[in-house]
């Protein structure tokens, strides 16, 4: 490996490394980031109309 | 005192699965796998690290970041008005008819996609699996060649299709039934609780695969002084390629022929003794600088290729997950660190494991020719493996991370088929993974068991996996850049963000990036599908011309038949769904 390659190497590899990293961090330091997460789950058609009844019932 | 208990206890339940690392890791899960670990290293090893890296980041910049962009701006602003499939977020984006129609066609690719993409999973899990069980003992290249035609079927149709260890059909079935079992538990409790644990634990294993790899030095300093783990990161990441060329005749008259890569001082010393003895006028030694590089098109178009595949952007699946977030939920970080994610896999693990553990082994002269995904894969790599001291147990950890990547992917592109069918046809959970598995089930047993030259699989990927990515991707740069309009756009990315979009990406979205893959689809219909400047048309266009044996030409027909046939379905039901109509009117009523 040839000291131009070793240089490519190192920093196409150390850039994606730190990004990688920087967004990371950036996620996990936000206070209360998780607080704003709306459910990631969805309702299907038979989970709201058993929902809507189940309501209706109580 | 009893109530607030409940309450926190509801609110701790929801948010353990519910997180932003949990949507960042199911966005990343789609686009992390087997492109990661064996298309990347045969592309930059094929056109030399340096070039291939600027190409690459400049791809990833004005190409790959952007459509991500905009995949998650377009399928949350959908959302929030209640679509979640591709037909419902392109109707919502589009407000006009057609929009139904051009979202079918995009569910056309993650549906198609996945049929063949299974079982590849499969060969993953088999040979995982037959690594662990020490039942892959490779010697020599043949051997591994005769096993990867042997399990896929590659000789003769139905050729996998035997319960049997050293075939492909038990791992499918198994791979087959776990990805419905978990799109079926829904996207919070199957794709995210899959993609939470499974993508940490991937990259855990890469990085102790890496950590052999690296350590290898070289393993036979005697007989093969030349193949070592630094000869392989050169070979890979070197700026410039060095190339022994023989004169040969030719039609054209006489001409310099390259013959083969020379990297390492060795390497280099004793072909410089060759050129000495046979004399310069036969043979000479020739150097491509970065800037020679940089100034091949079908650089360009692989370096955009590798971003734009490895990112799964133009699937719609961005689209689809983006569109369960609501206008609090950030997607601008959200986006960048899923993106991220999948270059530091590419980069960092890919890029440092499997080309450099190959040259180890083998050589440069070893794997020429060889640096192609299913070649690099399934038949060098276990080769590798064999030849390496407790290779049995890195051999299943690679195969296994492998695995888990397909799967994570593989649930991507299950769920815009599911949203679809509960939204334009009301069907419940059970009725939607139902329907979707018995058409998953046909494609599926089309591609396994029409192996024959994996010609099903082929076709389905040029046309789908590749022709048809293209269209729609650029379909969504246009609807993010100018339908929806780049300040609306901007607008709508910025809600909930918690990093700003520089302005420069505003030209950039409207005009750079679809120019680019305007640019790049035009090239690659030019170049590589049509043969402008090398006069070989694609074989995929031949095979439509009957060129190939009966036997080929039926699976290449029944192949295109099925596309037809899935795009047929899913353009009838979304042109008949009432919820697009309703959409439709309720805008009209709106604008009057």
């Amino acid at each position: 490996m040839t000291t131009g390659g070793l240089t490519i190497m190192l920093i196409s590899v150390s850039t994606v490394t730190l990004l990688f990293a920087w967004c990371i961090y950036k996620v996990l330091s936000i206070p209360g980031e998780t607080e704003h997460m709306h459910g990631f789950e969805m309702e299907t058609p038979d989970e709201k109309a058993q929902k809507k009844a189940d309501e209706k019932g109580a | 005192m009893k109530k607030p208990k409940k309450k926190q206890t509801k609110k701790a339940l929801k948010e353990s699965w519910s997180s932003r690392i949990g949507v960042i890791l199911a966005v990343a899960g789609s686009a992390i796998g087997i492109g990661n670990f064996l298309r990347f290293p045969g592309q930059i090893a094929e056109f030399g690290g340096g070039a291939f890296m600027i190409a690459y980041f400049i791809a990833f910049l004005v190409l790959g970041l952007p459509l991500c962009w905009a995949e998650w701006t377009v399928g949350r602003y959908a959302g929030r008005l209640g679509f979640h499939s591709i037909p419902g977020i392109v109707t919502a984006i589009t407000k006009r008819p057609f929009g139904k129609y051009i979202g079918a066609l995009c569910l056309v690719i993650p549906t198609i996609v996945f049929m063949y993409f299974v079982c590849v999973q499969s060969w993953c899990l088999g040979y995982a699996l037959n690594f662990l069980f020490g039942k892959i003992h490779f010697t020599d290249a043949h051997d591994a060649a005769v096993f990867f035609a042997n399990f896929t079927g590659l000789e003769n149709i139905g050729g996998s299709f035997q319960i049997s260890w050293d075939k492909a059909l038990p791992f499918l079935i198994v791979a087959f039934t776990a990805n419905f079992i978990l799109i079926y538990r829904g996207v919070a409790k199957g794709i995210e609780w899959f993609c939470k644990f499974a993508m940490p634990i991937l990259l855990i294993l890469a990085l102790i695969v890496l950590g052999r790899v690296l350590t290898l030095g070289t393993p036979n300093p005697e007989s093969a002084p030349d193949a070592n783990i630094s000869n392989g990161l050169g070979f890979m990441w070197n700026p410039q390629k060095t190339f022994l060329e023989a004169k040969r005749e030719t039609t054209q008259g006489m001409q310099w022929i390259r013959q083969k890569e020379i990297v390492g001082e060795n390497a280099l010393i004793k072909a410089q003794s060759i050129i000495d003895q046979q004399g310069p006028e036969k043979l000479r030694l020739t150097t491509l600088t970065i800037s020679d590089q940089l100034k091949r098109p079908k650089l360009w178009l692989a370096a955009s290729g590798q971003i734009f595949f490895s990112l799964a952007v133009g699937f719609g699946i961005i689209a689809t997950y983006a569109s369960y977030l609501t206008r609090k939920d950030d997607i601008v970080l959200s986006a960048l660190t899923a993106t991220s994610a999948n270059e530091f896999t590419e980069v960092s693990l890919g890029g440092l494991i499997t080309i450099p553990a190959a040259v180890a082994f083998f050589g440069v002269s070893g794997i020429a020719g060889n640096t192609s995904l299913f070649s690099l894969g399934f038949n060098v790599l276990p080769l590798v493996f064999s030849s390496m001291p407790a290779g049995s147990f890195f051999g299943f950890l690679f195969f296994f991370l492998l695995f888990l990547g397909s799967v994570s992917a593989c649930l991507s592109m299950l769920q815009p088929g599911i949203a679809f069918l509960e939204e334009a046809l009301g069907f419940g959970r059970k009725g939607s993974v139902g329907t979707l598995s018995a058409l998953m089930l046909m494609g599926t047993f089309l591609v396994a068991y029409y192996s024959f030259n994996l010609k099903a699989l082929g076709t389905l990927d040029f046309w789908v996996g590749t022709f048809l990515i293209f269209v729609m991707s650029t379909i969504f740069i246009i609807l993010f850049g100018w339908v929806l309009g780049v300040d609306k756009a901007f607008e709508e990315a910025h809600q909930g963000s918690a990093l700003k979009l520089p302005k420069i990406y505003k030209p950039i979205l409207k005009y750079l990036c679809p120019l680019f893959l305007i640019t790049i689809f035009v090239s690659w219909l030019g170049m590589d599908v049509l043969g402008i400047g090398t006069d070989t048309l694609d074989h995929h266009i031949a095979d439509l011309m009957g060129q190939e044996s009966h036997t080929e030409t039926m699976i290449v027909f029944a192949s295109i038949a099925t596309i037809l046939l899935v795009t047929f379905a899913f353009i009838t039901i979304a042109g008949k769904a009432s919820i697009y109509k309703k959409e439709l009117k309720k805008h009209a009523c709106t604008n009057k």
